[in-house]
């Protein structure tokens, strides 16, 4: 039947393969990341411990600028036919990787093709509701999660006669204290970094209120934003009056707020419970950690916050041994040790409850006090509306809610007219964005 | 072009051989590439472009209705003519001067053509860290001055602020270019204008300056250019088009629909419309300044 | 000089000193700010502008590597020191030799399609990079120039700033000049090689300078092209240590980096100087 000839090729072929040298190579895994410098130590140690914990894998992590730069980076080469295995994705960005349905992987199919053992109850139920499918699928991965807290000086409310110890919990208790630091002659009584996330989103979800129509977006396309209601509007106005007072200083778009912070220009901040590192190395001043405000008289509040930070996306288009080395990867970074540890190193949330439980165990927020308080605020049972916000063209609405609040604080629009116009520009985003995803 | 230059060589091969390198570099890596992206402006799409759809001129229709697109026709306007303005001023004055000095000429030369080597990642920190209101230390010499310096509320200091971010910059581009056109101005016109007893003053507009002209026009050119497309970075590192939408340039926004909201259609169909008007602006120039331009 | 005007050499070092001062400034608070330590610059408010004690430390960081104060470790610079370099030369040389010769061309000859290919190459300014770096990465991606000196720097060849310059400056050459030539029995090449481009000494010089610098502040586009970490250039490498968000910066690295990238480019600048001279001699002939 086969020639001579042709059975000798298939000889030589499969010695050929026998001998290929030294046992076949590794599979590699390209991760591109968005950590920068200490952070982007961080990720390569990680990469570093897991490929030295076995041989088959090996997980080259690449630095791919700020969150934006690394989505071009992505998606260009995505379109040319090499996009990595793993992409870090900021929160925001997770409704338009969702949207690219032929572009992604979610998570639970991979680690279930992989025939590993994958129990999404262990992830703190607030981190991971965020990246999680209605139906319970787990899209992406929790990598570094944050949320919004609130930071003060305590030097500073010392010399002013506040209670270091006992920091104000309700917005009419900020102000109070705010109007305390403006007489001591405190120039930025308090400041914020985020508008959007800490004094909206995060505020909507620590009192248990929609920020949009349909469980904030989860349950379909058509959700259409939901923060002019009366509590959202008294809640601008607090803090237009506390601006005209002198008693809130808008330090600018972002993070940009944060620096006074750590300069001690600014006496009281709500921002990210990622600050903590930086305040620990650069404060001169005695800090403490405490919960977002909130209004005592709203029923359900304090509820949860709502995370920041990224996640972890597959990408399509690989081969599934591949896949296998991906899920082997997100296995060991869900290890109670691992996730404790980076929950040490980078002051980011723990990501499952063991890990927490172990940190607690280990005394670590005994040693340092406050460094827990993020973590309560996500450890409780979500409701529909503090699940998360999984909203299109998300950017483009937070831009907007920069640009119209600036509008409030310089006096130019009036709270309500502020907050109107910010929802009916953010819900043409999300029609737009309905509209190109109608499938 | 107008201007034709009244000896030629004769070949019928040889300038095509002379400027195929070039040719053949911007077809294959701006050409088709570009041609690409404008295909973009007719389509709708998601950012990985798994589900395409085109839609015709939608993109642009949307544009026409969206009144904060049309006012930052008037930010951008204010922006170009401020920036092109000032650069092409300061520039010829430092250039004139540092042409005249004999002492210290390479020390001022050295060190007004440095801003340009500072990297822009690093420049547009710079400029936030010394006009961070209250902190900054030039906001501190105006407070001291009496002026309350917040550009994060006032659309005016926005303005003033990426202005300068912008300038300074241009100015050592400008700077550069001026000198070297200065340089090849043949000394001995000016010193037979000088014997006739002309003043400096006189001297200068009546020789320097047009004899300059073909690097002024170039420099205009240019300077519009990057007014209108090379700026979005100043902008994104300093006020991200706020206070509101007081410094969104045109650019600025397709910078950040491109990038950051990866809505790759919205942002080819913008850069479409500013191709437009900067050719139209550049014909424009060519054709009516270039008469004056002195070959 | 032509005269002696004290007067307005008094002016012109004024005008000069006061346009060095508010032009050097932000350069001058960079310097600083890598003198002192990084807790400084954060705490100290406003910082000062005397230089602070940490320079050596800091410096030394930057170049050799180690470890810095937030325990973060800082690559050694010099290798990407080496990829600016090459890259920065090679846009910069391409781009003037391929801009003379099509200079020459638009200039001193006719021939159909003229003003339609320098339109072409006009239009080239008129879009940005930005706006069409996904199909660019595409293209060059798929030449397979990737990670490559090849991908850093052919694709930014294709400018129209330095051949629109040599056009102006060659639309200025005399007449005279190519009868002359021609009269000598030189050929269109003999002309473009022993009298315009030797005539053109300073605007290439200008060039020159320009382009270098261009080249070597390219950030984003080596960030998609290349994920090989012995092809990053030195901006890259600011960048990478310049955290946007949640982690702690190490501002007098940065700054510190940000005035070791500028010193190369400063030194160009230098150089380039002689040329100027050489330029004016020339044009003296």
């Amino acid at each position: 039947m086969y020639s001579r000839r042709s059975l000798i090729a298939a000889a030589i072929a499969a010695a050929s393969i026998t001998f290929a040298g030294p046992a076949a190579a590794q599979t590699e895994i390209q991760w591109w990341h968005a950590m920068p410098a200490a952070l982007g130590e961080w990720v390569n140690d990680l990469a570093k411990d897991f490929n030295a914990s076995q041989k088959e894998y090996k997980v080259v992590p690449t630095f791919k600028g700020t969150y934006d730069e690394s989505m071009t980076a992505a998606i260009a080469a995505f379109r040319a036919g090499n996009a990595p295995h793993i992409l870090q994705v900021f929160e925001v960005g997770t409704a338009t990787m969702m949207a690219s349905k032929g572009a992604i992987v979610p998570v639970g199919q991979v680690m279930k093709d992989a025939g590993l053992k994958f129990d999404p109850s262990i992830y703190v139920p607030a981190v991971s509701g965020y990246y999680t499918a209605p139906n319970g699928q787990m899209l992406s991965f929790p990598f570094n999660s944050s949320t919004t807290v609130f930071h003060y000086n305590k030097d500073a409310f010392k010399a002013a006669g506040l209670d270091t110890e006992k920091p104000p919990k309700t917005w009419p208790e900020v102000a109070l204290a705010a109007a305390k630091l403006k007489a001591s002659g405190h120039k930025c009584p308090f400041t914020t970094s985020w508008i959007s996330w800490t004094q909206l989103e995060s505020f909507s979800a620590w009192h248990n209120v929609e920020f949009a129509t349909k469980r904030n977006g989860f349950n379909g396309l058509d959700a259409r934003l939901a923060f002019d209601t009366p509590l959202h509007v008294r809640h601008i106005e607090n803090l237009a009056n506390m601006s005209k007072q002198g008693l809130f200083i808008y330090k600018g778009r972002g993070n940009a707020a944060d620096a006074t912070f750590y300069s001690g220009e600014c006496a009281m901040i709500t921002g990210s419970s990622a600050m903590y590192g930086n305040i620990k190395r650069n404060a001169k001043f005695a800090s403490g950690i405490s919960t977002l405000p909130y209004y005592p008289d709203v029923s359900g509040a304090p509820q949860n916050t709502v995370i920041g930070g990224a996640s972890l996306w597959v990408m399509a288009g690989k081969k599934p041994a591949e896949y296998k080395g991906v899920a082997a990867f997100f296995a060991h970074l869900s290890k109670a040790e691992e996730a404790s540890k980076s929950h040490i190193r980078t002051g980011y949330l723990p990501v499952t409850i063991p890990s927490y439980e172990l940190t607690e165990k280990s005394g670590f927020y005994k040693q340092n006090p406050g460094t827990d308080v993020a973590v309560t605020q996500m450890i409780r049972k979500t409701t529909d509306k503090s699940r998360g916000i999984r909203l299109g063209n998300f950017v483009q609405i937070r831009t907007i809610i920069d640009e119209e609040m600036e509008q409030v604080w310089g006096g130019k629009k009036t709270p309500q007219e502020g907050l109107s116009s910010a929802v009916k520009r953010g819900n043409e985003q999300l029609e737009r964005f309905q509209k190109a995803n109608k499938s | 072009m107008a201007i034709e230059k009244r000896v030629r060589f004769r070949s019928w091969w040889l300038p095509w051989v002379l400027i195929a390198p070039q040719m053949a570099v911007i077809l294959v890596f701006f050409f088709w590439p570009a041609g690409q992206a404008i295909y973009q402006s007719v389509l709708q799409q998601d950012a990985f472009g798994t589900s395409v759809e085109f839609v015709g001129l939608e993109n642009f229709t949307r544009l026409y209705n969206d009144e904060t697109y049309l006012a930052s026709f008037k930010t951008t306007a204010l922006f170009s003519v401020l920036v092109a303005a000032s650069g092409l001023s300061i520039a010829l004055l430092l250039a004139v001067m540092a042409d005249r000095v004999v002492r210290g000429a390479t020390v001022y030369k050295t060190l007004l053509i440095w801003p340009y080597a500072v990297a822009p990642a690093v420049a547009g920190v710079l400029w936030l860290f010394m006009f961070a209101p209250s902190v900054g230390i030039v906001s501190y010499a105006l407070r001291a001055m009496g002026i309350e310096w917040n550009h994060l509320l006032n659309g005016n200091h926005a303005m003033t602020l990426i202005v300068m971010a912008a300038v300074w910059k241009q100015i050592s581009y400008n700077f550069l270019f001026f000198l070297a056109g200065l340089q090849s101005i043949p000394k001995s016109l000016i010193e037979a204008a000088a014997i006739d007893g002309a003043s400096p003053w006189h001297r200068f507009w009546t020789i320097v300056f047009p004899l300059l002209s073909p690097t002024t026009f170039f420099l205009l050119v240019i300077n519009i250019v990057y007014a209108f497309f090379d700026t979005f970075a100043i902008v994104d590192a300093a006020t991200q088009g706020g206070p509101g939408k007081d410094t969104a340039i045109l650019v600025y926004k397709v910078y950040y629909d491109g990038f950051k909201a990866l809505d790759l259609g919205g942002s080819a169909s913008q850069s479409v419309v500013l191709m437009v008007i900067v050719i139209a602006l550049t014909v424009v120039q060519f054709r009516y300044v270039e008469k004056k331009v002195q070959y | 000089m032509i005269e002696r005007r004290p007067a307005l050499t008094v002016l012109s070092h004024l005008v000069l000193a006061l346009g060095v001062l508010v032009v050097m400034f932000p350069v001058y608070v960079t310097f600083i700010a890598s003198t002192q330590t990084s807790q400084q610059i954060i705490t100290q408010v406003p910082m000062s502008l005397a230089p602070g004690s940490n320079m050596l430390e800091t410096y030394r960081v930057a170049l050799f590597g180690g470890e810095t104060t937030y325990g973060s470790k800082v690559p050694p610079v010099a290798s990407m020191l080496w990829v600016s370099f090459v890259t920065a030369m090679t846009i910069a040389i391409g781009k003037i030799a391929i801009s003379l010769l099509s200079a020459f061309a638009f200039v001193y000859f006719r021939f159909p399609g003229r003003s339609l290919c320098f339109w072409m190459i006009f239009v080239t300014l008129m879009l940005p990079v930005e706006v069409r770096i996904s199909p660019t990465y595409a293209v060059v991606s798929n030449l397979g120039m990737l990670n490559t000196y090849a991908g850093l720097t052919v694709p930014l060849i294709a400018s129209a700033t330095a051949t629109f310059l040599f056009r102006q400056f060659f639309l200025t050459v005399p007449d005279e000049l190519v009868e002359a030539a021609r009269i000598d029995g030189a050929g269109p090449m003999r002309f473009f090689k022993d009298v315009l481009v030797p005539l053109s000494m300073t605007s290439v010089a200008a060039l020159f300078v320009i382009q270098f610098i261009y080249g070597w502040n390219q950030y984003l586009w080596p960030l998609l092209v290349t994920t090989d970490e012995s092809m990053a250039p030195v901006v890259m490498g600011i960048k990478r240590m310049i955290s946007g968000g949640d982690a702690q910066n190490e501002w007098n690295v940065v700054m510190a980096t940000a005035i070791l990238a500028m010193l190369p480019p400063a030194a160009v600048v230098l150089l380039m100087q002689r040329w100027f001279v050489k330029g004016l001699v020339d044009a003296e002939k």
